[in-house]
């Protein structure tokens, strides 16, 4: 029982001058080869952090404070630096939500492609152009000779986000890591970025972390969601069973929220009421307690913990 | 046009001041004589006729005659103006060796004790006149040293063989006169640009596609080196072209402090001895390489930043 990727109880804590406010609170998960987990909450939840201290790069001043990740059955999380380095845009890629900013406005395509194969495999510059070329076809761009020539700024945002998704492929890496890759972008391309990532990691067999806050994609693209609330993981399972039976009240009030799943056309959307509480912040109990219609005397002293509920997991004291 | 203009401005400043006649016959003319002269001159004619007389001429290469010197301004700017530019490229060279390594280095390193003696000394830097700084270089190393000559520019070779172009770059000499003159000129604007590539370059350690390149697993050289690099010298490049013309300026300091026979030594003589004529095309000559060192600066630009590439140049 050795998953390709397993996170355990990880904490992540940012630095700040008044002290040490916690982003991520103990969690864990894991991932199998070929398999895609989704991860979901709302902005503040923690699930971009999350996916930045896989690969060890949590912007300043935040840090891991607790916790394990372990990758094909190294501990990554104890590794050095220039050690990560080898695995970062080598075996776990990722992709970043806004195309317009993710690529160097000053540098070719073709440049920002082959520097990747130049850092991780020892070829020559004909050499990666040749895969750089095989992997744009890959994500469909039309005449990819001429795109390696191009500067950023001369592509429109959803080539931009295919040729990013190009980028993550070129060393066939185990893990791609796509941070709402699809946020930035106009609806009629969000389909198609979607589709070719299920795509692509369907062809290739690469384990996918897609983080969003988007339930509806979540629910047509991955096998796996992990529900994230003020950085702890609230509610994880099979997609299938998460969507159509949620536990959380939390889970419950996002898939609702959405219209045409749960919700018949014609019947209003339920919202969620209040916000999520901010960092410094949280709530004693558990963290959604002022927001949940089931709340009890319990909620507001002890911490739910995760518990087997319907073939999925789920932290919360009333269900 | 920004030449039309400063001509216009240079103009009404000649016509003006004092009278143009007096210098050249002297007391003890009649008025009869006096009225002759300057019909003959031109000078009774309206203010923009005489205007587009002087722009015609100037378009020519003719900017008139200068008193002191006794020929044309052309000649003499073009005797002047090797000195001005052998000493503005000497502090431009300084700035460009030292402000590259140093801002870059403040700004991967903020932290650092180097990097915060670097930042305090280039406050004081910015706030000492270039002046001070020259008279206290003379001290240091002409007087108290005795290492480098503290005026003049020493041996020199006359380039093309035509008298014009005497430069000094090409003898140890010469070279060595430049020293003094180029650091006391650089030092004014060298603690501008270590703080303007640091901050420059702070900006784009944080942004979106340097934080993809880490996370593209890249070497943290080619990371600062190359991706942050460039896209530091974008805004610096168009701020050095723009201080190459401010630093024709401030030679007028240096220059007297070292008594360096440039173009601001020529302007300040003709200041003191009124040769307005000579003022006039000083004006007309700064002008025209401000607008030719920003041009050459935009078409440098566009090879850095594709972004501004003329569509249909590739």
């Amino acid at each position: 029982m050795s998953h390709l990727l397993n996170v355990e109880d990880l904490e992540v804590k940012f630095a700040l001058r008044f002290g040490d406010i916690t982003a991520i609170d103990g969690i864990s998960f894991s991932l199998d080869k070929g398999e895609k987990l989704g991860l979901v909450g709302e902005s503040g939840a923690g699930k971009s952090v999350t996916g930045f201290s896989i690969i060890n790069l949590i912007s300043k001043p935040g840090f891991i404070s607790k916790g394990r990740i372990t990758f094909e059955g190294n501990e990554i999380s104890a590794y050095s630096d220039s050690k990560m380095r080898q695995i970062r845009g080598d075996r776990i890629s990722m992709i970043f939500q806004d195309p317009m900013m993710t690529l160097n406005p000053v540098f070719t395509i073709g440049m920002q492609m082959t520097e990747v194969l130049m850092a991780h495999r020892k070829m020559s510059k004909g050499q990666a152009r040749k895969i750089a070329l095989e992997k744009l076809k890959k994500v469909y761009i039309p005449s990819p000779e001429k795109r390696l020539a191009q500067y950023p700024h001369e592509l429109s945002g959803g080539m931009r986000q295919r040729i990013i998704i190009a980028i993550s492929l070129l060393t066939d890496p185990a893990i791609i890591i796509a941070d709402e890759p699809t946020t930035a972008l106009d609806v009629t391309i969000q389909a198609e970025i979607m589709d070719l990532l299920q795509e692509l990691c369907e062809s290739d067999n690469m384990a996918l972390i897609l983080i969003t806050h988007d339930l509806g994609v979540v629910s047509q693209v991955t096998e796996k969601i992990a529900v994230m609330y003020a950085g702890k993981i609230i509610e994880y399972g099979p997609t299938d069973q998460i969507v159509k039976h949620p536990v959380h009240p939390y889970t419950e009030g996002l898939i609702k929220s959405i219209p045409g799943t749960v919700i018949k056309p014609g019947e209003d959307l339920v919202q969620i009421p209040g916000m999520m509480p901010t960092l410094t912040n949280i709530p004693q109990g558990c963290a959604f307690n002022p927001r949940c219609y089931l709340k009890e005397d319990i909620c507001t002293t002890a911490t739910p913990e995760l518990k087997q509920k319907n073939g999925a997991m789920a932290a919360c004291h009333m269900k | 046009m920004v030449m039309l203009v400063i001509a216009l401005v240079g103009f009404s400043i000649q016509s003006n001041l004092g009278d143009p006649i007096r210098p050249l016959v002297g007391e003890r003319v009649s008025p009869e004589e006096r009225e002759a002269m300057a019909e003959k001159l031109g000078l009774n004619d309206p203010f923009f006729t005489q205007y587009f007389r002087f722009v015609k001429k100037a378009l020519k290469g003719d900017l008139g005659i200068s008193f002191i010197y006794q020929t044309s301004c052309t000649k003499v700017i073009l005797k002047h103006a090797p000195a001005t530019i052998e000493l503005i490229l000497g502090a431009a060279l300084i700035i460009i060796v030292i402000s590259l390594p140093l801002g870059v280095f403040t700004a991967l390193k903020p932290r650092s004790i180097f990097s915060k003696l670097v930042m305090g000394f280039s406050t004081l830097g910015v706030s000492i006149p270039v002046f001070l700084t020259g008279i206290m270089l003379i001290y240091l190393f002409a007087v108290t040293l005795g290492w480098l000559p503290s005026y003049g520019r020493g041996e020199t070779i006359d380039l093309f063989g035509n008298g014009y172009w005497k430069s000094g770059l090409f003898t140890i000499d010469g070279l060595k006169h430049l020293v003094l003159p180029s650091i006391s000129l650089a030092s004014i604007m060298l603690p501008l640009y270590i703080r303007l590539i640091r901050s420059e370059m702070m900006e784009v350690l944080e942004t979106e596609y340097i934080k993809y390149s880490w996370a593209k697993g890249l070497s943290p050289m080619r990371i600062w080196m190359v991706h942050a690099f460039k896209n530091t010298l974008l805004p610096v490049v168009t701020v050095f072209g723009l201080q190459i013309g401010i630093m024709f300026a401030f030679t007028i300091l240096t220059e007297t402090v070292f008594q360096w026979q440039g173009m601001g030594f020529m302007f300040l003589d003709a200041v003191q001895r009124s040769d307005i004529s000579l003022l006039n095309a000083y004006l007309v000559v700064v002008a025209c390489v401000f607008v030719i060192v920003n041009t050459v600066v935009d078409i440098f630009y566009g090879f850095i930043n594709p972004t501004v590439r003329i569509t249909g140049t590739k």
